[in-house]
């Protein structure tokens, strides 16, 4: 049985321009230790998809649909049944580690709380559970900068420390938001190395949410290619990449930037197959 | 922290003396003086009366006799209420103001912070609606107004509350007062409140703490009311500067022995001495105030301590 | 290639829109924030009722058959009496209420919008300057509005306005003089951020002087934040003027102002409350519609909110 069964997902936005469909109709599933890559530009509603499973959608989002995961139908379960699963059975990084930790609550509490709250630990025991896992992310001299603030730390740190907090309860699912969209790209490459390290560890199932085709390439099993919240093409990875078979993903393909072809101009990608309701 | 706040201390000097200064000057510099009475006195009286109170020197001079005096903490002597000397007046009038005007803004701070928050977690929902309306009525009816109606409702209709005096103290005679202050510092303090608190719960950091699983009281608790506070304690310090203007229209309405009632007849009489006095204190009182809130605000954001 | 994924036949629906609609039209920023403001119900209202009073205050007097000064000796504390003409009653001295809240209204507006426009020009210049030149300028100037900040506003304005009189103009003058503090951080701290942009570092290129470029590049980009909190100093400065007028200190008989009114009708308005409250709801309304206006704009201006 898949550990994530994701079925006709809809997620609408009320907005004062009318209602946005950000998702629709999206499905995919993934066993467990799998790994998914959803790939597609800013808009396109892959992260809104993501959102929508853990109930993190804002005030105006509605979800409907259905997610079944280990079993379970979980889409649009009431908050207090929600906080069972999140953190303790599915984690998530977001997209920016520079917003996404409480700048005026230390490290230390930000972690300990997750294990407080869902292992009923003490607080030393937690403590000493967080400094184990930030090591795991290989932060270093981490026994002491548990004890600092957010903005001690640099943005990749602190993806790092994002990292380190959603695997703490060592949930089956990672769910990673552009893990990498707001960090150099040397740091880039190390956050997604370890995603991967941590990922044979624990055997944690990931999905991948990235626009960067590629990250995708050595990292997931399978590819789910969005673009004006629908599915455009959902295949193995390596024939995606060997023989995309979309017009979207081929053009996605192609403005790569490689350095192995000699270009004159950088390839776009062309919309003349669609023009989009996408958010105004 | 503790070179933090003495670094905050330290500036706060320079600017009470500028201030003091400023006040001294601007009040000598206009027309009149405190003895164009209706009659006017025999030239060889008010000579006499000037040298008393040194009015004759030199204006620089009188300013450093002044300043002298002053941090010897001698106010002078009021030049209307002939019998006093400025701290006296000060003395009796001042403890009754503070009070007052502390009271009103330990009890509207609360009340306005509660009321915000409550707002803000039940953003467009009826008791936000009812809170929102609530709000407005303390921010636009003027203090003087509003002591008129609850004289009028409570005071003469109802006759729950004295309508008025003071009669040493007796808690009945503070109810009113002391709403007419609390009322626009709540509306404003809750205002500031449900604003920051809808952006805090509006954050990243805030998605965070629910992706966590923790509960609302304690994502609200730990990870929201100490940001949402930053904007409110800042305004904290206009804030009481605001309720202690207001305690002069109070005090006048009320019949209360404040300070406010002497203040306006001596800026009229041109009691120079009371009036400086006056102000230098309620500066002194303000600047102390803002001097707490910069240190609780560095106390709440971690980032200020460490420039 | 069609029906690999199933989606291809919505594409081609768009396809077709797009081949038969006008690609989506961008907004300028103006025109949004014009939506957005006529969709605040509670600011449309409010500036209808703005607009009402002003007419009333500017306009009402000339269909009234009494003058705000004039005396009727056979209606003295009368209550509103239609046959009469006293639509509102009279007060102490027989004088026509409604005429007094006309000129009252009057008064305030008059003083609000002088007083602002003073702490409007004083803010702008000043915290334009300020923030434009930087470095010690900036911090000696910003220290002097700290300063003044700490200073108890209130009794300021009451020895300016015991100094100098109680002269109406100077009074406007005067208060404006002290609100302008907030106006100039604000203009100060957006000054900062648009010295920085392209088209200030264009004109500095080209040999602009540091005055042509605050007041021809810099100001003219402050108009969002200026109109906004300008908006918010109305009804503060129409509370500072009726606060003066309640003390004795605001606008002189015969002239009045909506704080005097108020002053003269609360000590007697258990028995006769029409003193009272034809002044308190032109008052309270005018204020409660000011602010509505002034959330209104600011939610309506305000970028963060897009």
């Amino acid at each position: 049985m898949a550990l994530l069964e994701v079925k006709n997902l809809k997620v609408d936005f009320e907005t004062t321009d009318g209602v946005v469909h950000a998702v629709r109709d999206l499905s995919y599933s993934l066993e467990k230790g799998g790994t998914i890559a959803i790939v597609g530009e800013s808009g396109s509603g892959k992260t809104q998809g993501a959102f929508a499973l853990l109930g993190l959608l804002p005030r105006n989002g509605k979800a409907s649909g259905s997610v079944i995961f280990d079993g379970h139908e979980i889409l649009n379960l009431p908050t207090r049944q929600m906080n069972r699963y999140r953190a303790e059975r599915i984690g998530i990084i977001f997209q920016d580690p520079m917003t996404s930790l409480n700048p005026y609550l230390r490290i230390s509490r930000q972690m300990t709380e997750v294990l407080e709250h869902h292992r009923g630990m003490s607080h030393s025991a937690a403590l000493a559970e967080s400094v184990r896992f930030l090591d795991a992310v290989r932060i270093p001299d981490a026994a002491n900068r548990v004890r600092m603030y957010p903005h001690e730390f640099s943005g990749g740190m602190r993806q790092r420390v994002m990292i380190a907090m959603a695997l703490l309860c060592q949930p089956e699912l990672l769910i990673a938001d552009e893990p990498t969209t707001a960090l150099d790209v040397t740091v880039q490459a190390e956050i997604i190395d370890l995603l991967v390290d941590l990922q044979e560890d624990f055997g944690t199932a990931i999905i991948l949410i990235t626009h960067d085709l590629g990250i995708v390439a050595g990292t997931c099993e399978d590819t789910l290619v969005m673009f004006g919240g629908q599915v455009m093409e959902h295949r193995k990875t390596l024939d995606l990449f060997a023989n995309p078979q979309h017009p979207y993903t081929q053009g996605l393909m192609a403005a790569i930037p490689r350095l192995d072809k000699k270009v004159d101009r950088l390839s776009t990608v062309s919309y003349e197959f669609m023009v989009g309701e996408r958010q105004a | 922290m503790f070179g933090y706040v003495s670094r905050r201390v330290l500036s706060a000097i320079p600017i009470a003396l500028i201030a003091v200064t400023a006040c001294f000057f601007i009040l000598r510099l206009a027309p009149g003086g405190p003895f164009d009475g209706e009659r006017a006195l025999p030239p060889a009286t008010l000579a006499n009366l000037r040298a008393h109170y040194n009015l004759d020197l030199p204006l620089i001079q009188q300013y450093l006799l002044y300043v002298w005096r002053l941090l010897h903490g001698d106010f002078g002597p009021s030049m209307v209420y002939n019998d006093f000397t400025v701290a006296q007046m000060l003395w009796i009038g001042l403890p009754f103001t503070l009070m007052l005007g502390f009271t009103a803004f330990v009890i509207g701070t609360i009340v306005g912070l509660v009321a915000g928050a409550l707002s803000a977690v039940n953003q467009n929902k009826w008791p936000d609606y009812v809170l929102v309306m609530l709000v407005m009525v303390g921010l636009v009816v003027p203090n003087f107004l509003m002591a008129a109606i609850l004289q009028l409702v409570f005071g003469v209709y109802l006759n729950w509350f004295p309508a008025g005096g003071w009669q040493n103290g007796s808690l009945a005679h503070l109810v009113l007062p002391v709403t007419v202050l609390v009322l626009p510092h709540a509306g404003r303090t809750a205002r500031l409140m449900r604003g920051s608190m809808i952006e805090v719960l509006g954050t990243n950091y805030i998605r965070t703490a629910k992706a966590k699983g923790l509960g609302q009281r304690l994502i609200l608790a730990r990870h929201a009311i100490k940001p949402a506070l930053l904007p409110v304690v800042s305004y904290l310090g206009p804030g009481l500067s605001y309720l202690l203007t207001g305690s002069l229209i109070v005090e006048q309405v009320f019949a209360l022995p404040g300070i406010g009632k002497y203040f306006i007849s001596a800026a009229l009489n041109r009691d120079y001495g009371l009036v400086l006095g006056t102000t230098i204190l309620y500066m002194v009182i303000i600047l102390a105030v803002n001097l707490l809130v910069d240190i609780l605000y560095a106390w709440l954001d971690p980032k200020v301590r460490y420039h | 290639m069609a029906g690999l994924t199933g989606k291809d036949a919505v594409l081609t629906e768009y396809a077709r829109k797009l081949e038969t609609l006008d690609a989506p039209k961008g907004r300028s920023l103006t025109q949004d924030a014009t939506r957005r403001m006529v969709r605040n119900k509670a600011a449309v209202v409010s500036v209808g009722v703005v607009l009402f009073i002003i007419l009333f205050a500017f306009l009402g007097p000339y269909f009234l058959p009494w003058t705000y000064d004039k005396i009727d000796w056979s209606g003295i504390r009368k209550p509103p009496n239609f046959e009469a003409g006293h639509f509102a009653g009279t007060d102490q001295n027989g004088r026509d209420m409604l005429a007094r809240i006309m000129q009252g209204t009057q008064m305030s507006l008059i003083v609000a919008m002088v007083a602002t426009m003073v702490s409007v020009v004083i803010g702008v210049v000043y915290g334009a300057v300020a923030g434009y030149f930087g470095g010690r300028v900036d911090a000696v100037m910003m220290r002097f509005v700290d300063i003044m900040y700490a200073l108890p506003y209130i009794l300021f304005v009451i020895i300016l306005v015991v100094i100098f009189g109680r002269n109406p103009v100077l009074l406007f003058v005067g208060i404006g003089c002290l609100e302008w503090l907030t106006m100039a951080r604000i203009v100060r701290g957006q000054t900062l951020s648009i010295k920085e942009r392209e088209f200030v570092e264009a004109a500095r290129a080209s040999g602009a002087s540091s005055w042509a470029i605050i007041f021809r590049h810099i100001v003219p980009n402050l108009s969002g934040p200026v109109v906004i909190y300008a908006t918010l100093t109305i009804p503060e400065i129409i509370l500072t003027e009726s606060f003066l007028s309640y003390l004795g200190l605001g606008v002189q008989e015969p002239q009045t102002s909506l704080g005097t009114l108020i002053s003269f009708g609360a000590p007697v308005a258990e028995t006769l409350p029409w003193m009272l409250i034809g002044p308190a709801v032109v008052l309270v309304s005018l204020l409660l519609c000011l602010t509505y206006i002034g959330d209104g704009l600011r939610d309506a201006l305000d970028p963060k909110d897009r």
